[in-house]
């Protein structure tokens, strides 16, 4: 686990503004973005924005790889991929991650954000991020 | 047809920003608006730095700028009728944007029929050969998105509020 780095990404100042919080439960990692309406995308449905999912997912991503070993920076997402299944309404988002793979460069993670119900996701998210463990050799001279 | 969809998409520019609390919320600017086009700009600001240490802006910002302007290019190449509903986003994080660059984002309709509209945007921070982020992006026009475009249109009319 990366304690101060965990404070780092919650206390940055696009996720505070959007009142983001990760509860750790043992080695489990729950998202939550509570409802606000700086968060909506489409007011006619109403929805929330679809970036907002989106940077939520790769946030509760980052968390995940963070609680999960030891690393020297925040993880950088290199891409993602976002599927949006259902609008997300003017409720709160609940989101959790799933480490696919680690190596010592590369992270593989999925991220999956519901409301009501866990099993009706709103979005899931498929991205891969460049990590910097712990343990890993210094990365090599850029000539 | 494209005097008509540009006439649409010209009435409906001031509300593509103001029109979204979240767009709002960024500070989302709108820069063109043709059939099929569309170009944006999230101007730097401090509190959505994503990256206390070097002062970068928070990649959600960037996803939610894409997400945006792929939505603005769809809906014209759709016919500037209903608004499209994101299927997928997917964006390639280039390298980080420079800190206290204001990010410019545009898209491309690349191919629309009935209901599904296929986009591809560019994101960068000056140069927009040197992109911060690349993203494609499909996007449909559902039953919910359909529902509250009639809503808009009949409040337009003055048939009743929204």
């Amino acid at each position: 686990m990366s304690r101060a780095l965990l404070d780092t990404l919650m206390t940055a100042p696009y996720v505070a503004r959007f009142g983001v919080r990760l509860e750790v439960k043992g080695t489990e990692l729950t998202g939550v973005l509570p409802f606000d309406n700086d968060l909506v995308g489409n007011p006619l449905i109403p929805a929330l924005h679809g970036g907002a999912v989106g940077a939520f997912l790769e946030i509760v991503a980052s968390g995940s790889l963070l609680l999960s070993q030891p690393l020297q920076k925040l993880p950088k997402p290199i891409d993602v991929a976002i599927d949006y299944l259902r609008p997300a309404r003017a409720q709160d988002v609940y989101a959790r991650a799933i480490v696919a793979r680690s190596g010592r460069r590369v992270a593989n993670v999925r991220a999956e954000a519901w409301q009501g119900r866990t099993d009706a996701p709103v979005a899931t998210l498929h991205g891969h991020f460049l990590i910097t463990p712990e343990s890993s050799d210094p990365a090599p001279v850029q000539r | 047809m494209d005097d008509d969809i540009q006439h649409r998409l010209d009435t409906i520019a001031p509300l593509i920003v103001d029109g979204s609390p979240h767009a709002v919320a960024l500070g989302f600017r709108i820069d063109r608006l043709t059939p099929g086009k569309a170009a944006m700009s999230a101007p730097y600001s401090e509190a959505l730095i994503g990256d206390p240490e070097t002062g970068t802006l928070h990649g959600g910002v960037i996803t939610a700028l894409l997400d945006h302007v792929c939505g603005m290019a769809a809906f014209g190449g759709l016919g500037a009728r209903d608004t499209p509903a994101t299927l997928d986003l997917r964006i390639d994080y280039m390298r980080p944007a420079k800190p206290g660059q204001d990010i410019h984002a545009e898209a491309e309709c690349l191919k629309s029929h009935g209901l599904v509209a296929f986009v591809r945007a560019t994101a960068h921070d000056g140069d927009i050969a040197d992109p911060v982020a690349i993203a494609q992006a499909a996007f449909m026009i559902t039953r919910a998105s359909k529902a509250a475009q009639e809503r808009t249109m009949k409040a337009m009319r003055g048939e009743h509020p929204l």
